[in-house]
């Protein structure tokens, strides 16, 4: 009662200063590229249209997020504006590959993500204009940034198609795969948000940010060497992509002291699911608040070895253990490291966010049935749209690779997470499960669907070579 | 004895259908078809691989297991068919009840049914017949087509919608069965296999994966091949032009290309790969005679004999596409077009004397000076070979009725709701005649609560219409929960 009494009186004052301040930045990093665009002459590529969507979309991802700090309504609306400005560049972007490549841009996993950015902001505009998700895009447009900046790394040179992707049902297949994928996304932010307003405890949600840090600063750690080093993917300048020892034998060089930082990292990011679990023994609250200085401590720390993982692995020349001489690197050459290294920080942001301002965030959700059955109505679109994304794939390889099925790892991947998906319908339909039953479900159901969209094209072998 | 073995299969029938035992089977699936895309498989990886990422044991291990080629392992197998057995198990299970619930729609609520009912309203009317009347009419235009339900004391209306979605979830299950179906005809009667052509071979036989040899029952042509490329090298288009032979006679002639492959009798032949042989196909020749007759061009195949004039003849005896000189002997470095020779051999018919020439001439070997014809080379054609992969999946047809099904099952499962709605005359608990109207979605049930809302407002409004002449009568209750 009295936070929203609290809500309710400060509105006006530090509702400007954000919108005015993000306004401000806007336009100074538009004029920015603006003078840049001068200089080169040429305004409208997809790349100065990318830039404008990054520059729109996290305008848009800090109000959002201001939003959902303050509870300022007038912050979604321009949060809103935002992303429709973004979304138009975006569109840009897109219309502008597809004319400049003379096909749809889905042939490589740049142009699928350049896709995949796009559908999500009209989900999210379509989440908050129609069900009233006003939020939702704390979660999607911070996934957006990092989408955009991650095509800013991958290689952007426009491929003819090679004959096997000359198909119409390559434009049916990717668009139904981007759809779908779309939805699972949102389901999983109506899901989290699910959660957040069916009253889980703040706790549990450090314990899952713990958990979630410390499976991927592992597989990090992975690539750990002797003397502290960390090893990443030698990359070749010239060719623009991996170097490899032999067939398949990828080539790593060794990042001296790296592989220290991240295991102080790895550190700071389990110290709290230690401290958690030294809670539920004892039930000591304190050992909660220490819990949470070190979240704060872990997301610097994090920060730092971004930093530092951006300074050293940007085009830095280092040894290998497998061959020798000196070798560059380069960030494309390590996607994983990266994503996993911004998606750490940004879940732990986003815990501290639930920790500060949790009721704020409760005031402005839609009630918790409302979104269990949301959920539900996400995953009822995207549950067929995966089937005929199968399908269509399956009639594709058929008339390319000789045989609808294969068990090539992206298709059986894709067969995984149509089970998962089709064990929430059954359960949900057979056994009643709503609720928080439902939400780990849909949660674990976007978990598969990011592994089979990078996880596969990155770490197994199979013939979907082309993304 | 016999009843004990009657319960056990009794037993394991409804095990099979218990939704557990569905759940448990697809856990497994998934577990083990994600362990199949994490460790390297066998077809799909050659044997040398295989040895350098794994250690002896290990691979021995696997290999033993079936782990080294999960998705064809008996016991992967075994399991797939468990689970059609499970979906089948259940379906059977669940229908009767389905099937009774859908052949003998509840027409006329009783008391219990309409205390319990989650979405109801309550109107006051005057009398039956109007009130009747006036709901019939709404249902009408809301698309229930209601029909009226007489009973000896009693009558009532009874509408609905899309009532064929309640067996939805058969169509899907079925529609599953038969994209199994049509996978198991294809392991047990299909067969993938692989042929390579040069231009103008023919064969009828092709090479399956196991290595043995399939006759086809007819002879595959190809009367050429080739590579478009785009203007920045990398290839744009592979196409083959291949031609079925039966009994000698060309039946069918197609070309096709990758993603458009020829079918001749249930067997499939596709666009593989396409490369070099290391062989000459034609090599383009200018032939000018000593004796100062005009030059003319020939072009000559390996081994082929041609006349130049009424004696003399030349023959293709020998070309190396890339040719090194080594200790006085010619070697073959490789088999890409680098530096090629040609050897010719000109043979007089008259004197029977045979010299060889050599392009370019290479010392040792040629005679050219002898020769009565000079050669210069003019263009030279290499021999390509068209890889075809070649398939026969007599069971695809139903996987594609399969799919086609399970997409109208699942647009039906998720989209077409079910919807009844109920009109009973009823007097309340004071004796006064009101209305009851009750109604029930299987699923969106918040969009119908508002749909039925709505129905309830225009029910009320056009009993005010109707009633104009009486006392307005006024909204007693209006209950939806």
């Amino acid at each position: 009662m009295a936070r929203i009494a609290r809500a309710e009186q400060h509105p006006a004052a530090t509702g400007t200063t954000l919108v005015v301040m993000v306004g401000l930045g806007v336009t100074f990093l538009l004029f920015m590229a603006f003078l840049n665009v001068v200089k080169s002459g040429n305004l409208l590529n997809d790349s100065n249209l990318l830039y404008a969507a990054l520059i729109f979309y996290s305008g848009a991802a800090t109000l959002y997020l201001g939003f959902g700090v303050t509870g300022i309504p007038s912050y979604v609306r321009f949060a809103s504006l935002a992303t429709w400005a973004g979304l138009i560049a975006n569109t840009g972007a897109v219309a502008h590959r597809w004319y400049e490549a003379g096909h749809p841009p889905f042939a490589s996993i740049y142009e699928m993500l350049l896709s995949f950015v796009w559908t999500l902001a009209v989900l999210t505009l379509i989440a908050e204009k129609k069900f009233g998700v006003k939020v939702i895009g704390t979660v999607t447009m911070p996934v957006a940034i990092v989408g955009v900046v991650l095509m800013q790394l991958l290689r952007t040179e426009v491929h003819p198609l090679v004959p096997a992707l000359q198909s119409t049902w390559l434009h049916v297949h990717v668009t139904l795969a981007m759809l779908a994928y779309a939805a699972c996304a949102l389901s999983f932010a109506l899901a989290m948000m699910f959660l957040i307003q069916d009253k889980m405890k703040t706790e549990t949600f450090l314990a899952a940010t713990s958990l979630f840090g410390i499976g991927t600063y592992l597989g990090v750690l992975t690539r750990f060497e002797k003397w502290g080093g960390l090893s990443v993917i030698a990359w070749n300048p010239e060719e623009k992509s991996e170097m490899f020892l032999a067939k398949g034998v990828r080539l790593f060089v060794v990042i001296p002291d790296l592989g220290w930082l991240m295991l102080l990292v790895l550190a700071a990011v389990a110290a709290p699911l230690v401290l958690y679990v030294i809670w539920r023994k004892t039930g000591n609250e304190n050992f909660i608040d220490i819990a949470n200085c070190a979240v704060f401590v872990s997301i610097l720390l994090q920060v730092l070895a971004l930093v530092f993982f951006l300074l050293r692995a940007r085009d830095g020349r280092y040894g290998s253990l497998d061959a020798d001489g000196l070798f560059s690197t380069s960030l494309p050459a390590s996607p994983f490291i990266l994503s996993g290294l911004v998606g750490g920080i940004f879940v732990s942001l986003l815990y501290l966010l639930l920790l500060w301002r949790r009721e704020d965030l409760e005031r402005m959700l839609p009630s918790a049935e409302e979104l269990d059955r949301i959920t539900y109505k996400t995953i009822a679109i995207a549950f067929p749209l995966l089937t005929l994304m199968i399908a269509a794939g399956a009639y594709w390889a058929n008339r390319t690779w000789g045989s609808y099925w294969s068990w090539d790892p992206k298709e059986t991947w894709a067969a995984i997470t149509w089970l998962v998906y089709a064990g929430y319908l059954h359960m949900r339909v057979t056994r009643g499960w709503r609720g928080r039953r439902a939400a780990y479900f849909a949660i674990l159901g976007f978990a598969v669907v990011m592994f089979t969209f990078f996880g596969v094209t990155y770490l197994l072998p199979g013939m979907h070579a082309y993304a | 004895m016999a009843t004990s073995i009657h319960s056990a299969a009794r037993k394991t029938w409804q095990t099979l259908g218990a939704i557990k035992t569905g759940v448990v089977l697809l856990i497994l699936v998934v577990i083990i078809s994600a362990a199949g895309t994490v460790i390297l498989q066998r077809p799909a990886t050659d044997a040398d691989e295989m040895q350098r990422a794994y250690s002896p044991q290990v691979l021995r291990l696997l290999d033993g297991v079936g782990l080294t080629d999960v998705f064809h392992a008996w016991w992967f197998v075994t399991l797939l068919v468990l689970v059609s057995l499970s979906i089948i198990a259940a379906s059977i299970q669940r229908f009767p009840n389905s099937w009774r619930y859908y052949a003998r729609p509840y027409k006329s609520p009783d008391e219990a049914f309409r205390k319990a009912l989650a979405t109801q309203a309550v109107i006051p009317i005057s009398d039956e017949e109007t009130g009747l009347s006036v709901a019939e009419r709404v249902f009408h235009k809301a698309g229930f087509s209601p029909e009226r339900i007489v009973r000896e004391n009693s009558f009532s209306l009874f509408g609905e919608r899309n009532r064929f979605s309640e067996m939805s979830v058969y169509i899907v299950h079925a529609s599953l069965l038969l994209i199994f179906l049509g996978g198991i005809v294809d392991a047990l009667y299909g067969w993938r296999a692989f042929v390579t052509l040069t231009r103008g071979q023919q064969s009828s036989q092709v090479q399956t994966q196991n290595g043995s040899k399939r006759n086809l029952g007819f002879a595959i042509r190809c009367d050429g091949a080739g590579q478009e490329n785009y203007t920045d090298g990398t290839p744009k288009r592979w196409w083959s032009d291949l031609a079925i032979v039966e009994n000698g006679q060309t039946v069918v002639s197609k070309q096709i290309v990758v993603n458009d492959p020829l079918v001749y009798q249930g067997i499939r032949f596709y666009q593989a790969s396409y490369g070099k042989t290391g062989k000459i196909d034609k090599l383009v020749l200018t032939a000018t005679a000593r004796d100062g007759n005009a030059p003319k061009d020939i072009t000559i195949g390996l081994d082929e004999t041609l006349p130049l004039d009424s004696d003399t003849t030349v023959r293709l005896a020998e070309f190396i596409p890339d040719y090194v000189l080594r200790d006085g002997q010619i070697y073959a470095r490789s088999g890409d077009l680098e530096n090629p020779a040609a050897h010719l051999v000109v043979e007089s018919r008259s004197s029977g004397k045979a010299v060889n020439v050599w392009l370019p001439p290479i010392p040792g070997f040629e005679e050219n000076a002898s020769s009565p014809y000079t050669f210069e080379g003019k263009d030279v054609q290499m021999a390509y070979f068209t890889g075809l992969e070649v398939s026969h999946e007599p069971g695809q047809w139903s996987v594609w009725a399969g799919v086609l099904v399970m997409g109208f099952g699942l647009a039906v499962v998720f989209y077409f709701v079910h919807v009844r709605v109920w009109a009973v005359p009823v007097r309340d608990a004071r004796g006064k005649l009101t209305l009851w109207i009750g109604g029930t979605a299987n699923k969106n049930k918040d969009v119908f609560e508002q749909r039925f809302r709505k129905l309830i407002e225009q029910i009320e409004s056009e009993m005010k219409v109707s009633s104009k002449a009486g006392a307005d009568a006024p909204v007693i209750a209006l209950a939806g929960r």
